[in-house]
């Protein structure tokens, strides 16, 4: 029996792509009277019904604190509030439950390692290692903690498709090399970067590893224990779960090495004045009262896509990256930034002439939604000389219908800007 | 398309292709420099002032269609303008660009940016040279910024 999608060779039928949608209720907006077109999964994914029913059964039938209270609400949630740790665990296929550390989003996950992790370690003349295609937050929490420790932060430099000098980067993990920090796809370019040779080359030199996955998760099968990298950060909101909830993962004797990020309750097993001692990992780093009905939709978002499996997706993604990529070349005086032979889910371009964010104007008149502008990385856009791009971003309920769109909106830029 | 083409019109498809006093100004009496983080656009707008009247102005940097036309536009709008009735202008011209309720002042060649109200995101790039006026006119060091 042939299965209705072969990640190999066919593309997912459009039957499946259909059902997919229908479970995001957001997708049936109008935006200026036509149907959302939503491409701007890179800041942030629609929500499936299936995530957003599991946050409103926490508050209208199971709202209470959790780790606290011995009656049955705060049992309940507490059960799902770790039953949705161990479903991280699982999708990061991490070896313990414990390693997984609940945070607001990526940029707290970093700047948690650069402040418990990094700076205790840090001395003058030590270095950390970043790449040119860095989201600001994962440049900013290491400028930050290189200004604490007089260390000094090296740059790994891209080609002109963004694609990482590898043997730029095996020059500069050197002696005084700390930590490597690096983006496992690039949300400006869209390049999946060879992380495991990253993760293997530090760690030849006995340097800890830590992955932005931010743009990774919700394209890519990830297995932190097979990459054997030593942090993994990532957002919930942009694998198609809530805002303000995210996820540190991190090796367990790296994690009970480093002192709490912030103080409060949960984190503590006793205080005195005279004394406190610190909780277990991973409650160690979830000072005060976490963002539960944040952790429960987390926990149903990675349900969700497990249920349709990080193939399929992976497969459906990259046929509509590659229609895109095939289809704009038609817009007149259109160049898109960001070349590399692997990438994920995005299509970020210029159009000779229009700023971008005259693109996205224009564009969102027709019901399609990108993202116009530096996308948070400002030094990728100096690399290229150009102020901001326009970037397409696809998620699984994307179709050749929406790229379509796309093009369509595209040539009526053009239309208005005549060359 | 209405919508977009009230405020991709003619004059303002002039203006971003061919701005007008795009250019620093020698022997300026003021000078700021205006950014907006949100598209990374800079503008630099440079004053003559003479007697409290402004006898030249002009800009250099933005970006987008509609932040350079503004800029152009308001240079032209500038000259010869009293300082004391910059703000007005300002004031009249902020309240046209957000729809802000109550009569609408004229506001000659500046009208053409009216249909940014259909577009807040927009109005932003409309105001950011206007910004920077005002930061020159108070002999601002510091950037100022649309945030």
């Amino acid at each position: 029996m042939k299965m209705e999608h072969d990640v190999l060779h066919d593309r997912v039928s459009a039957v499946e792509v259909k059902r997919w949608r229908d479970d995001f209720p957001a997708l049936r907006e109008k935006v200026h009277g036509r149907r959302l077109v939503y491409l701007d999964n890179g800041a942030t994914t629609q929500k499936p019904q299936a995530v957003i029913d599991a946050e409103t059964e926490y508050y209208s039938h199971y709202n209470a604190n959790v780790h606290r209270a011995v009656h049955a609400l705060s049992e309940r949630a507490t059960e799902a509030y770790e039953a949705a740790r161990r479903k991280v665990q699982r999708f990061l296929n991490a070896a313990e439950s414990e390693e997984i550390v609940f945070v607001r989003g990526t940029t707290e996950a970093i700047n948690l390692v650069a402040q418990s992790h990094a700076r205790p370690r840090l001395e003058p003349g030590d270095e950390i290692v970043i790449s040119a295609m860095e989201h600001h937050s994962n440049i900013v929490p290491w400028q930050m903690v290189c200004a604490q420790t007089a260390a000094v932060l090296k740059v790994v430099p891209i080609n002109d498709a963004g694609e990482l000098e590898l043997e730029a980067y095996e020059r500069l993990v050197g002696p005084r090399t700390r930590l490597v920090a690096i983006t496992h796809v690039s949300n400006a370019l869209g390049s999946i970067v060879p992380v495991a040779h990253i993760i293997k080359v530090a760690h030849e030199r006995e340097v800890p590893v830590l992955l932005d996955g931010a743009q990774a998760v919700s394209h890519l099968p990830v297995d932190v224990r097979a990459l054997d990298c030593d942090f993994y950060a990532f957002s919930g909101h942009k694998i198609f779960g809530p805002t303000g909830i995210g996820v540190l993962y991190g090796k367990r004797r790296l994690l009970e090495a480093m002192p709490p990020y912030q103080g409060g309750g949960d984190m503590i097993r006793s205080v005195t004045f005279e004394e406190t001692q610190y909780n277990e990992i991973p409650y160690k780093f979830e000072a005060g009262t976490p963002n539960i009905a944040g952790v429960v939709g987390l926990g149903a978002a990675l349900d969700y896509v497990q249920g349709i499996g990080l193939d399929a997706i992976a497969a459906h993604e990259g046929d509509l990256l590659n229609h895109a990529t095939q289809e704009v070349t038609a817009v007149p005086g259109l160049r898109i930034i960001g070349t590399a032979k692997e990438k994920a889910s995005i299509l970020s371009f210029t159009l000779e002439g229009v700023h971008p964010h005259d693109i996205g104007t224009i564009l969102d008149h027709q019901g399609v939604a990108i993202r116009a502008g530096h996308h948070c990385a400002m030094p990728v856009m100096q690399r290229y000389g150009i102020s901001g791009t326009a970037r397409a971003s696809f998620a699984l309920y994307n179709t050749r219908g929406n790229v379509d769109a796309l093009v369509a909106g595209l040539h009526k830029v053009r239309e208005l800007f005549p060359r | 398309m209405s919508d977009l083409r009230e405020i991709y019109q003619e004059v303002i498809f002039d203006h971003y292709r061919a701005p007008r006093n795009c250019r620093a100004l020698a022997g300026a009496s003021h000078k700021a420099e205006g950014y907006n983080p949100l598209c990374g656009d800079k503008v630099v707008v440079y004053l003559q002032i003479d007697d409290g009247v402004i006898r030249d102005a002009s800009f250099e940097g933005v970006g987008c269609a509609i932040s350079t036309a503004a800029a152009s536009l308001m240079t032209e709008a500038l000259k010869g303008k009293r300082v004391g009735d910059v703000q007005i202008l300002f004031e009249s011209f902020h309240d046209m660009v957000t729809g802000a309720p109550g009569v609408p002042q004229a506001l000659g060649k500046l009208e053409v940016l009216a249909g940014v109200r259909e577009f807040p995101s927009r109005v932003k790039c409309a105001t950011l040279a206007w910004h920077t006026v005002l930061a020159a006119l108070k002999d601002q060091r510091e950037p100022v910024s649309t945030e």
